[in-house]
């Protein structure tokens, strides 16, 4: 089976966060970046299909050129080759037009399978592995949780609302969008580390593909989010803080 | 054109998403001067007729056919697709529901729009929708507009707007729109929904909850949580990748995929306040948070807030907990 793996290069999730001076991003550089969490289980899943059926696993990145380490990751941990399209500013990229990127360098050799993480951890607009189906013109299944394979024949587990899941065949080729939690993430070994380097990594400059650069939605301004509560914010110690809130249940919520 | 907003339906009943995702729908409308129009999908859809044309909306609209029984993206893409070249829509909107994730963005994308998902608010600027949608896990919110000239796609998140300010009126006129289908446009086969687990622990009946997340870092570290929970006398609750991980069962996951709690007090020890999380939680009595970092989303919506590390604040708690008994 081959699959391709899209993977999006995002702030790591602890780092702290501050506005650009055009305040519609942030200010990426003191961002620690790492691979969406949703896609690094994409990954996972990808090479557990390859160990269990043959094929290969492809890596795609639509990104600056920085997110060529998201590939080398995925490269050390087995995946056979990636592919970065590159582009200056491409991590704000609306999703129409980063499924759009993706649709015409994948597009370029056959393929089985793609998985994508089911959003990402930055904008979170949880589509563009959707969008990238519908223009690649296969089926799909987003928010996937289990997948089993016999030949093209593809059986997903759909997690639903509260709980409730369905299972949905189709046939290959067919695109996932995969839900963290799916299998437990491997590590890059050293020896997968090594042999990374000898990896086939393309970077194709996203200019030539020929996708419009107009965005279709814009994001006009970032900013701190209102509070939609008066918070009481409790200080001092830690026993300071624990016995004020103690009080404060106590005799002012009543919740105790 | 118009205001359309697309209705879901489980097991032939409403979705109640829905009455939120119309009531955005009604506010735009009446902001864009333009009519408000409730569509929904399904193979017989005699029995909610009544239901829908009470509600205040300038027209019904039905797409009926039976391919449309069961939720597929591609039946229901084909069929609304068609359907909004006839109706062109100015703007149109559906509760941000696991099927929408599932099928909107597609439907935008075949008619080469975008599509902003998970929107917690909706205004009008100059003519324009503008959305509030939180962006990097909470910790910021962005004002997004849509760009060019046709639909603008969006979804409501749930809670974002009030469905209670709904009220039956007059029935309003209802239409059918033909549905040109078939079977090989289909190319996914939705088999039965089901549960895992039996729901062995009820968490929406409990007074009390000590909700625990990633902040914890180790499933040793659960004992600390429990402890603190048996001297509030509160039931124990976890963020998804606690439940991910095995360290809790899922049964004592909330959020949108787990359960909706709605306590006395819940009190969120190193939980960031993902919106997913706070779906199933936002609706109890007294929010607590407890978390190092300051500026983490689950502030916004606490009554109480300690920025400290848990594992100095929580046996402290305990501590103070047992003192004042
Ligand atoms: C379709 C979908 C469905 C989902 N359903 C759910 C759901 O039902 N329920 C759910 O919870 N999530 C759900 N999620 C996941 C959700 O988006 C978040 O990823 C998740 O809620 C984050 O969990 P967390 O807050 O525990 O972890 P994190 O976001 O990693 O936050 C950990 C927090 O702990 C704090 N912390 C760390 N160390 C300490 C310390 N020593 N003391 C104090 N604080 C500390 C950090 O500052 C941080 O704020 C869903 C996501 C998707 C896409």
């Amino acid at each position: 089976m081959d699959v391709v793996v899209c993977l999006k290069q995002v702030p790591a999730r602890d780092a702290a966060l501050r506005l650009s001076p055009a305040g519609n991003w942030i200010e990426t550089f003191d961002a620690s970046p790492e691979m969406n969490e949703p896609d690094a289980y994409a990954l996972e899943e990808a090479l557990r299909l390859k160990e269990r059926h043959g094929g290969s696993v492809t890596a795609f990145s639509a990104g600056p050129p920085e997110a060529a380490s998201v590939l080398r990751e995925a490269l050390a941990k087995g995946a056979d080759a990636a592919v970065l399209i590159e582009g200056e500013g491409l991590e704000q990229a609306d999703p129409l037009r980063t499924a759009r990127l993706l649709a015409a360098g994948i597009r370029r050799k056959p393929f089985d399978l793609v998985l994508t993480g089911l959003q990402s951890d930055d904008a979170g607009f949880g589509q563009t592995g959707v969008v990238l189906a519908e223009l690649l013109d296969v089926p799909h299944a987003a928010i996937v949780v289990e997948i089993a394979a016999e030949g093209d024949r593809l059986t997903v587990k759909q997690e639903l609302e509260a709980g409730w899941f369905q299972k949905v065949e189709m046939t290959a080729p067919a695109l996932l969008t995969i839900q963290s939690g799916i299998n437990k993430v491997r590590y890059a070994t050293l020896m997968g580390i090594k042999k990374a380097r000898t990896k086939p990594l393309e970077r194709i400059p996203a200019a030539e593909l020929g996708v419009s650069v107009e965005p279709a939605q814009k994001i006009a301004k970032l900013y701190a989010p209102q509070k939609s509560k008066q918070t009481q914010m409790l200080t001092g110690s830690a026993k300071e803080q624990a016995e004020a809130l103690v009080e404060k249940l106590r005799f002012e919520a009543r919740v105790l | 054109m118009s205001v359309v907003v697309v209705i879901e339906l489980q097991d032939g009943a409403i979705v109640p998403m829905s009455w939120e995702a119309l009531v955005a729908g009604g506010t735009a409308a009446d902001a864009l001067g333009e009519s408000l129009i409730a569509v929904a999908l399904g193979s017989d859809l005699t029995a909610i007729e009544a239901q829908l044309s009470a509600k205040p909306v300038s027209e019904v609209v039905l797409l009926e056919h039976p391919l449309l029984e069961r939720y597929t993206a591609d039946g229901y893409v084909a069929a609304l697709a068609s359907a909004f070249a006839e109706l062109k829509p100015k703007l149109a909107l559906f509760p941000h529901t696991y099927q929408v994730r599932d099928f909107g963005p597609k439907l935008a994308a075949r008619m080469g729009r975008a599509f902003v998902s998970d929107a917690v608010g909706l205004g009008v600027e100059d003519g324009r929708p503008v959305f509030v949608r939180q962006m990097f896990q909470g910790k910021f919110q962005a004002d997004v507009t849509v760009e060019g000239e046709g639909t603008v796609f969006a979804s409501i998140q749930s809670g974002s707007f009030r469905a209670d300010v709904l009220v039956d009126g007059p029935a309003s006129p209802l239409r059918r729109l033909d549905v040109a289908l078939s079977a090989d446009q289909i190319r996914t086969k939705p088999l039965e929904r089901f549960r895992e687990t039996a729901g062995a622990v009820d968490l929406s009946s409990a007074e009390r909850i000590v909700s625990v997340g990633r902040g914890i870092k180790d499933p040793e570290n659960l004992p600390l949580v429990e402890k603190l929970a048996a001297a509030l006398g509160a039931e124990v609750a976890a963020s998804r990748p606690i439940c991910d991980n095995g360290w809790l069962p899922l049964e004592r996951q909330v959020g949108s995929s787990g359960q909706t709690v709605a306590p006395k007090l819940y009190l969120a020890l190193g939980i960031s306040g993902a919106i997913q999380h706070v779906v199933g939680m936002k609706g109890s009595k007294t929010i607590v948070a407890v978390n190092k970092d300051a500026s983490a989303p689950i502030f916004e919506i606490a009554d109480y807030g300690i920025v400290g590390d848990l594992f100095e604040v929580a046996p402290a708690l305990i501590e103070a907990l047992e003192r004042s008994s």
